[in-house]
C-alpha cells in the first residue's frame, strides 16, 4: 500500500511563495503526472515530497504516517532525475545496487535483484560499463533501474524524459507506461509536456502559479476544463478563444454573438444570462471546420498552415483580430496563405467561461 | 597550400624552441645548484665558474658530520604531512557547505580567506611568535603544524570548493535519495567523484609545507627545526660555504621533487580540472 496525502502544502524561499497552499491525494498504484508551464512550482513539489526541499507549513503523509521532516533516506521513496545523476565512478551494476548496499541487504539478493532490474531494462549486457560509456537512453534505464531495485513506496520522476532526442523520448514513454503495469506502483511524474501528461497519466494534476488548477483523469481534463488555463493548456494546439456577447438565453438555448455579429445557438438550456453580457467562447481545433466564404457567415483570413502529414492546422484570423486554430484532414489541400474561408463551428464543442475565466 | 603548411611547422618551431629555453631558465637554478654541490668550496667560489672540474663528495660528507640530516627530514615529513591532513579535514566540509549550501556571503567569504594570503607573513610575526612564546609553541612541531595548516587553509578551501562546484547537485541527491546518511554521501559519493582535485589539493600543500622558510626559520631553532631551517644554517657571514650551501639544500629539494615528480600527472590533471569543461 502507499497512499500520500498532501494537506496544506506551502513551501517558500524568503519572501518567495512558491508552493501556495497544495492539497491532493494519491492513492495506491495510481500513475500521477504534475504538468504546467515552467515556475509553476511542480518541480518543487515533487521534491518537497521527496524531502529534498523542506515544507515551509503543511503536512505529507504517507500511509497514514507524517513524513513532512523525515530525511529523504527515510521515506522510502525512489527518485529519477532530469539529468539521470548516475554515480560517475560506480559501474552500472554498483550504481544499481547502492542503495541495497547501504540497507545492508545479503549479497546475493541484490545480486539477483539487480540481475532482475537489468532484464526488465535491457541492460544486462551493459552492468559492467561506467555512466559515461553509456548513450542518453541507456543511462536515464539505468537511473531508472536504480530506483526499481529498491521496490520503493513510490516512484518519483522529475522530467525524465526531456534530455532525450524526440524518437526515444517516445520509446521511453512507452517503456514507462509498460513499467508501470508491470511494476503496478505508485508513480509521480513532473513534465512540462502535455503530451507525456496525457499519455501516461492515470490522473493529471495541473498547477500553475503554485496552486492545482485542476485534478482529473486526462479526458476529464480535457473535455471538461474547469477553467480558460486548463482549457488553454491540454490539447496541442491550443484551444482557441473568442469573444461572445448573449444575445438571449432561456428554453430554446443559449443564443450567443460573436464580434463580427454571426450568431451562434448552444443547447444550454441550465443557464440563465442576461442580454449583453460578455463571455469567452472557447473551441478546440478539430472542433472547427473549413468551408466556401459563401456557405457560413463566418468569414476568416488564413494566416499560416502546417502541414504534418496525417493532418495539417490552419491558423486563422477573424476580421478583429482574434486567433483560431483548425485542424484539418491530411489530405484536404490547404488553400493558399490570406485568402478567405468560412467557418462551421460545432456547437454541441463549445467550451464558455466567464469573466473571471471559470468555465461554466 | 604548401606555404600555409611551412608558416605552420615554423610557427610550431618557434613555439617550441621557446618552450624550451623557458624551461631551461626554470631548471637551471637547480641544474647549477646540484652541481656547485659536488665542487669543492674553492671551485664553487671562482669566477668565471668553473664548468669542468673534478667532482667530489666531501660537501656530503661534511654535512653528515656536522648535522643529523634525518632529524630535520622528519621534522619536514611530520609537519607537512600533518598540516596537510589537518587542512582537509577543515577543507573537505568548509568548502562543501559553501559549494552546495551557498549563501549569499558564501563568494565573500571565500574572497576574504584568499584576501589573507596577500598580507606580507612579516605584518603578523610578531604578535604570533608572541602568541606562540605564551602557549609554549615555540620550536615544537605541533606549532609548526598549526601555522602551516593556517598558511595554506585559504588555498585548500578555494581548490576544494572549485573541484565541488564542479559536480552536480542531482547526484548528492540522488544518494540522499537512495538512503546515504551524511557521512556516506561524503566518503562514498563526493570524495571518489572529486578525487583527482582533492589529490592536487593535497600535493600542493604538502610541497608548500615542505618549501616553506620563513615561520620555519622564525619559529624553531633545534628541536622542531624542518630541513628549510638546516639549509639556511649552512649560509654564514663569512668564510666560503657555496659549496656546503648547494649540497644541504640539494639534499633538502630532493624527497619533494622525487615526490612531486613522481605524482606530476595526477598534479597536472587535479590543476586543469575544470579548465577544459
Amino acid at each position: 500500500m502507499s497512499n500520500l496525502t498532501i494537506k496544506n502544502l506551502r513551501k517558500s524561499y524568503g519572501p518567495v511563495e512558491i508552493l501556495k497552499g497544495i492539497d491532493l491525494e494519491i492513492l495506491d498504484k495510481e500513475f500521477v503526472v504534475f504538468v504546467g508551464p515552467s515556475g509553476c512550482g511542480k518541480s518543487t513539489l515533487l521534491r518537497t515530497i521527496a524531502g529534498l526541499e523542506e515544507a515551509s507549513s503543511g503536512n505529507i503523509l504517507l500511509d497514514e504516517k507524517d513524513i513532512t521532516k523525515a530525511a529523504p533516506a527515510k521515506r522510502d521513496l525512489a527518485m529519477v532525475f532530469q539529468s539521470y545523476a548516475l554515480y560517475p565512478h560506480m559501474t552500472v551494476r554498483e550504481n544499481m545496487s547502492f542503495a541495497l548496499k547501504l540497507a545492508k541487504v545479503d549479497k546475493a539478493e541484490i545480486e539477483s535483484k539487480v540481475n532482475e532490474a537489468a532484464k526488465i531494462l535491457k541492460l544486462d549486457s551493459l552492468l559492467d560499463r561506467k555512466p559515461k560509456a553509456l548513450s542518453g537512453g541507456q543511462r536515464q534505464r539505468v537511473a531508472i533501474g536504480r530506483s526499481i531495485v529498491r521496490k520503493p513506496k513510490i516512484f518519483l520522476f522529475d522530467e525524465p524524459l526531456s534530455n532525450l532526442d524526440a524518437a526515444l523520448r517516445v520509446n521511453m514513454r512507452l517503456e514507462l507506461s509498460r513499467l508501470h503495469q508491470d511494476l503496478k506502483a505508485t508513480m509521480l511524474y513532473v513534465t512540462h509536456d502535455q503530451v507525456e501528461a496525457m499519455t501516461l497519466a492515470d490522473k493529471v494534476v495541473i498547477l500553475n502559479n503554485g496552486i492545482i488548477e485542476q485534478v482529473g483523469s486526462p479526458l476529464e481534463l480535457y473535455e471538461k476544463p474547469k477553467n480558460m488555463f486548463v482549457a488553454g493548456f491540454m490539447g496541442m494546439p491550443k484551444m482557441s478563444f473568442l469573444e461572445v456577447t448573449v444575445f438571449s438565453s432561456g428554453d430554446e438555448g443559449l443564443t450567443l454573438e460573436f464580434v463580427n455579429g454571426v450568431k451562434i445557438t448552444l443547447a444550454r438550456t441550465d443557464l440563465k444570462l442576461n442580454k449583453g453580457e460578455r463571455l469567452t467562447l472557447g473551441i478546440r481545433p478539430e472542433h472547427i471546420s473549413l468551408c466556401d466564404t459563401q456557405d457560413s457567415d463566418f468569414n476568416v483570413t488564413l494566416d499560416i498552415s502546417e502541414q504534418l502529414g496525417s493532418e495539417s492546422f490552419a491558423y486563422l484570423k477573424t476580421d478583429a483580430g482574434e486567433a483560431l486554430t483548425v485542424r484539418v484532414d491530411g489530405e484536404q489541400k490547404l488553400p493558399a496563405f490570406q485568402s478567405r474561408l468560412g467557418l462551421v463551428i460545432n456547437p454541441e464543442k463549445c467550451h464558455l467561461f466567464n469573466a473571471q475565466s471559470l468555465a461554466i | 597550400m604548401l606555404n600555409i603548411l611551412r608558416s605552420q611547422s615554423f610557427n610550431r618551431f618557434v613555439i617550441g624552441s621557446f618552450s624550451w629555453l623557458v624551461a631551461l631558465l626554470v631548471f637551471f637554478p637547480i641544474f647549477w645548484m646540484i652541481l656547485t654541490s659536488f665542487k669543492t668550496e674553492i671551485d664553487a667560489f671562482a669566477t668565471p665558474p668553473t664548468l669542468f672540474f673534478t667532482p667530489t663528495l666531501e660537501n656530503y660528507t661534511l654535512i653528515n658530520e656536522r648535522s643529523d640530516y634525518f632529524h630535520f627530514a622528519w621534522n619536514s615529513v611530520v609537519t607537512s604531512v600533518g598540516s596537510t591532513i589537518i587542512g582537509m579535514m577543515i577543507a573537505v566540509p568548509a568548502a562543501y557547505s559553501m559549494a552546495f549550501f551557498e549563501t549569499k556571503r558564501t563568494k565573500s567569504t571565500l574572497l576574504w580567506m584568499l584576501s589573507t594570503k596577500m598580507l606580507p607573513p612579516v605584518g603578523v610575526l610578531v604578535p604570533i611568535y608572541l602568541l606562540f612564546k605564551d602557549f609554549a609553541l615555540l620550536d615544537t612541531k605541533i606549532g609548526l603544524v598549526i601555522i602551516f595548516t593556517m598558511i595554506n587553509l585559504p588555498i585548500m578551501v578555494w581548490m576544494t570548493y572549485t573541484y565541488f562546484k564542479e559536480i552536480p547537485k542531482e547526484v548528492l541527491e540522488a544518494g540522499r535519495m537512495d538512503g546515504a546518511s551524511f557521512l556516506q554521501e561524503i566518503f562514498k559519493i563526493l570524495l571518489p567523484m572529486s578525487k583527482g582535485g582533492l589529490a592536487a589539493t593535497v600535493l600542493l600543500s604538502l610541497i608548500f609545507s615542505w618549501n616553506e622558510a620563513f615561520w620555519s626559520l622564525n619559529l624553531t631553532a633545534s628541536e622542531a627545526a624542518p630541513l628549510s631551517a638546516l639549509v639556511a644554517s649552512y649560509s654564514s657571514p663569512e668564510g666560503l660555504f657555496w659549496a656546503k650551501l648547494s649540497a644541504v639544500s640539494t639534499l633538502a629539494c630532493a624527497p619533494i621533487l622525487i615526490f612531486g615528480w613522481a605524482c606530476q600527472k595526477q598534479l597536472v590533471r587535479g590543476l586543469s580540472f575544470g579548465a577544459v569543461k
